[in-house]
């Protein structure tokens, strides 16, 4: 099929945020992908997030039901799926109305108006119709009837009932913005003969609801202007989109090849993580084990036997879950085996906002457990990123002999960006602490005098036969002891161990400036909000104003201190109550630290954190 | 464990270097011991075998084996066990614990790591107390029965383990008294032999907070008239004149005389471990009298590992992905140039 491309000549855009919204049924999510593969394709540099209910199919209609799926696409850096939209599109009232808040003044709003009847408003507690009653006078609203457009346009296609047809509306809005942007609809062509390999009907039908969407948008003329968003400048390579939790999955991944061991999985369903277990069972074909457990703690213990027995084991969960395997990490810890616990934060507490993003599991990360246990902890900062510090913390977890905790959260698990896509051949080396025989006696608790960390005899080795055990043990034999001394000594030493992986980690770094009035500090999933918010401050020509952001939390960079003390005032930003600004706090004295904080279950918005810097500034 | 073994062990290669710190007179030290004399006639390597204790007494197990081991947190060792084994299905992996380990604060994973048919060794400690926290009433304790938290009896009515294990799809089932060395040797052998899950439960005494709670089963004076050892294709049949049985009467079972009322050896009922329905292991799991033990339960069928492993290898099989490299660079890439 030959498509038409737009008849005048397309406005060039820098770069363009778009919504879909709808009931959680209605295919957003999916319309949202298509939208920014697409896009991505075509070489924009892309962010997205999804934003759905915790409900899987709530009431039609409702409020709460309403499921969308944010695109930020651009020719230049782009590092947020945005806060305001230039376009919404909005299925039913019920979108509209919880989104409206997010469009830009004098920006487009498509709308279905099929799905604006008496009880759809009513649902959606419009007490008139708001494409009726000058409400949306300040918005460029294009009224498309597309439902019925759809199925019009399906009547001739034979072995649909009137459900499958109506599903397929979300291609006909799909297929508008399509032409609004200049996309060609190939990929997504290209993904229905895929996806419904064995459904013909439903091909032919989302292939021509797209492109009457497309066809329609043209011939009617309903859009007077028509943009593109020319390809970004990206480092040369080859790409993918990739959503955060495959990264983190698909770090793993590479981190078994590049160790040699066999990678073991223990988890527990639980959003926003599950899609981390989803992806590795997929992954049979490298040998990997999964184990979907009966709770939480049988999630982490059976990693823990696993990584007993010489494997490369993680656990993945998220707040709640972090909070039943407490005990379970302080195991690890005291026994001095290697494990991942991956924790994508999500709202709290108890079960909070389960498919919201926050950040507010720090300092459970780092201190939630009985005793002195201290853990590594690191965090990831974008979708992409995310892989790279799934394979640290597999790496320092098999160097150091203890477990990391790796943070992420709903925000970077659940958004997607592009990955210039890494081989394992490019990344580093793994050692691993495995003893396969030694000289002399074996003492299963000596020390790497360097790292501190112990040597990993695996059940099978032959005259290595050892107990390990949460009892305290003694120094050398890893006995049971109760000697007071001795209990001292594998506390400091247990704390050492983690302090000296500061040895082994990248020093702090900051962007735009190393030293001035003013730094903004940020750890985790914040960085492409607090990125582009400095850049913004910094291209405006505010030059004074550095950035620092964290990955490495515990134990925290060697120069910290020092990069602190360049900046006069420090503003720590978190998705919660300032939790790492207690950390920074704890740590040095003498800091000028303010805060600022948003506890909503949502990332920062540009504007916020700008007004913030300025009036810091002042 | 199939593999051969150059040498030859004796119970002394499965003693470790640490003192046994159990009460005097406690049933564990005999299930130690039957253990260390099980394990060298079982054709298993010393370095392939791993104990995995949750917390409690009898959690204390492994620090006495010269073997791989882990003491770890209460209630989880079935858990860990089953990492163990999915991580390396060639090694021999026993969990030990207890009543209140297994069935209380471990109930979750008790009964899920035997739905799931892992081939693994369960000994259970049952004392009907808790005994490292020296004394208060455990999920086997009996209504009314005082302990330090049920001063005025127990209100809480008791499990049974063996009905529990049954109705969590047990493959295999054994009861054992604690003073009972002999016999209890051979059902760790026999168990370790068994492909999947294998629960032994052994009824042993506390001497310091539940002394005699088995007394009237496992007393020398009066076991073979209380108890009847079970051993699969023979008549159930016990007594010291070996004259009493049981037969099926309607639903429930009866205890018989042979030689009375037209009774003879060939109407007693056969005991068929191997059968799938588990309507009469579950029986003779409830009985009271006689108290059956013996391998009551050993119904052979596909493991979790096995279903792993045929899996995977159907998957490696009709995969193209090799590498990680090969995941990465397929599908929707792009190139930029």
């Amino acid at each position: 099929m030959v498509i038409k491309q737009p008849k005048h000549q397309p406005e060039i855009l820098e770069a363009v945020i778009i919504r879909f919204v709808g009931d959680s049924g209605d295919g957003m999510q999916l319309t949202g992908t298509q939208f920014s593969d697409t896009s991505a394709m075509f070489g924009n540099d892309i962010a997205t997030f999804p934003n759905y209910p915790a409900e899987i199919r709530a009431p039609q209609g409702s409020l709460y039901g309403v499921s969308g799926f944010q695109v930020h696409i651009g020719s230049v850096e782009i590092s947020t799926p945005g806060d305001e939209v230039d376009l919404l599109v909005a299925m039913n009232p019920a979108g509209l109305k919880t989104n409206l808040h997010a469009v830009k003044p004098g920006h487009t709003i498509i709308v279905d108006t099929d799905a604006f009847t008496k009880k759809n408003l009513e649902k959606a507690q419009y007490e008139a119709n708001p494409l009726e009653d000058g409400s949306l006078a300040n918005y460029r609203v294009i009224e498309v009837a597309m439902t019925s457009l759809t199925k019009e346009a399906l009547k001739d296609i034979e072995g649909l009932d009137n459900k499958s047809i109506t599903r397929t509306k979300n291609m006909f809005a799909l297929g508008m913005v399509y032409w609004m942007y200049d996309r060609s609809p190939e990929h997504t062509i290209a993904f229905f003969n895929k996806k419904f390999k064995s459904s013909p009907a439903i091909i032919e039908a989302n292939t021509k609801v797209l492109n009457t969407g497309l066809y329609f948008a043209e011939t009617l003329e309903l859009i007077p202007n028509v943009y593109t968003i020319s390809p970004a400048k990206m480092a040369s390579g080859t790409y993918r989109i990739i959503m955060g939790n495959t990264a983190t999955a698909w770090g793993f991944l590479a981190a078994a090849e590049k160790s040699g061991l066999e990678l073991f999985l223990g988890s527990y369903p639980i959003t926003p993580a599950s899609d981390i277990l989803h992806e590795l069972v997929k992954h049979k074909h490298f040998g990997v084990k999964s184990l979907q457990a009966e709770d939480e703690i049988a999630g982490i213990t059976s990693a823990i036997g696993a990584s007993f027995a010489g494997d490369l084991a993680i656990t993945t969960t998220s707040g709640p879950g972090l909070a039943l395997k407490g005990e379970a990490v302080g195991l690890a810890m005291i026994i001095e085996l290697p494990l991942v616990i991956v924790n994508v934060q999500r709202g709290g507490p108890s079960t909070g906002l389960p498919t919201k993003t926050e950040q507010s599991d720090l300092l459970q990360a780092l201190y939630g457990r009985n005793g002195e246990s201290p853990v590594i902890v690191i965090a990831a900062s974008t979708p992409a990123n995310c892989f790279d510090y799934a394979y640290e913390a597999a790496k320092l977890t098999l160097e150091h002999m203890t477990p990391v905790i790796l943070l992420t959260d709903g925000y970077i698990a659940n958004g997607s960006a592009p990955w210039k896509i890494k081989s394992a051949n490019d990344m580093p080396d793994i050692k691993n602490n495995i003893v396969t025989k030694v000289d002399g006696d074996w003492h299963p608790y000596e020390r790497n005098e360097d790292s501190l960390a112990r040597n990993w005899a695996v059940p099978g080795t032959p005259d290595l036969e050892h107990r390990v055990g949460g009892l305290e043990k003694d120094r050398i034999s890893g006995n049971v002891s109760y000697v007071p001394e001795n209990h001292e000594y594998m506390t400091k030493i247990r704390a050492e161990k983690i302090k000296r992986v500061q040895n082994y980690i990248p020093e702090l770094t900051t962007e735009f400036a190393t030293k001035g009035d003013l730094l903004v500090v940020g750890w985790g999933g914040t960085y492409g909000s607090l990125h582009s918010a400095v850049k913004h401050l910094n291209e405006e020509g505010v030059e004074n104003v550095g950035y620092a952001h964290f990955n490495y939390i515990n134990p925290l960079p060697k120069n910290t201190e020092a990069v602190l003390k360049q900046f006069k005032k420090i503003v720590v930003c978190e998705l919660n109550s300032g939790q790492f600004s207690k950390v920074l706090k704890m740590n040095f004295n003498g800091l000028d630290l303010s805060q600022f904080n948003k506890v909503q279950g949502l990332p920062f918005g540009n504007s916020e954190l700008i007004e913030k810097f300025k009036q810091l500034l002042k | 464990m199939e593999t051969t073994i150059d040498k030859k062990y004796t119970y002394k290669d499965f003693e470790s270097d640490q003192e046994v710190r159990w009460c005097p007179g406690c049933d564990d030290y005999v299930i130690l011991r039957s253990m260390q004399k099980a394990l060298p006639e079982m054709g298993v390597k010393r370095e392939d075998v791993v104990f995995i204790s949750g917390i409690g007494c009898s959690s204390r197990f492994p620090y006495y084996m010269n073997t791989y081991g882990m003491h770890s947190i209460h209630g989880r060792a079935p858990a860990i066990a089953t990492g163990v084994k999915l991580a390396n299905p060639n090694l021999s992996v026993w969990v030990i614990t207890g009543d209140g380990d297994s069935m209380a604060i471990g109930g979750n994973h008790f009964i899920h790591v035997l739905r799931r048919n892992i081939n693994l060794n369960i000994i259970l400690f049952n004392n009907e107390i808790y005994g490292l926290t020296k004394g208060q009433f455990s999920p086997t304790s009996l209504v009314g029965q005082k302990t330090k938290s049920s001063p005025y009896g127990n209100t809480q009515p008791p499990f049974s383990a063996g009905e529990l294990a049954l109705g969590a799809q047990a493959r295999f089932f054994a009861r054992i008294g604690g003073n009972t060395p002999k016999e209890m040797t051979q059902i760790f052998i026999d168990c370790e032999k068994f492909k999947g899950t294998s629960l032994i439960e052994v009824l042993q005494n506390c001497p310091i907070f539940n002394n005699g709670c088995y007394d009237e089963y496992t007393n020398k004076a009066v076991r073979e008239d209380k108890q009847l050892f079970v051993e699969d294709g023979k008549p159930m049949i016990f007594g010291k004149e070996r004259n009493k049985g049981l037969v099926l009467n309607g639903l429930k079972l009866e205890v018989v005389t042979i030689g009375e009322n037209g009774i003879e050896q060939e109407d007693i009922l056969v005991h068929n471990a191997k059968e799938e329905d588990v309507t009469l292991h579950q029986m003779l799991v409830r009985l009271k009298y006689p108290l059956v033990t013996g391998i009551i339960r050993s119904f052979d069928d596909f493991t979790l590992e096995e279903r792993e492993k045929d899996q995977t290898d159907l998957v490696k099989s009709n995969s193209k992905f090799r590498k990680v490299d090969d995941l990465f660079f397929s599908g929707d890439i792009y190139q930029v140039i």
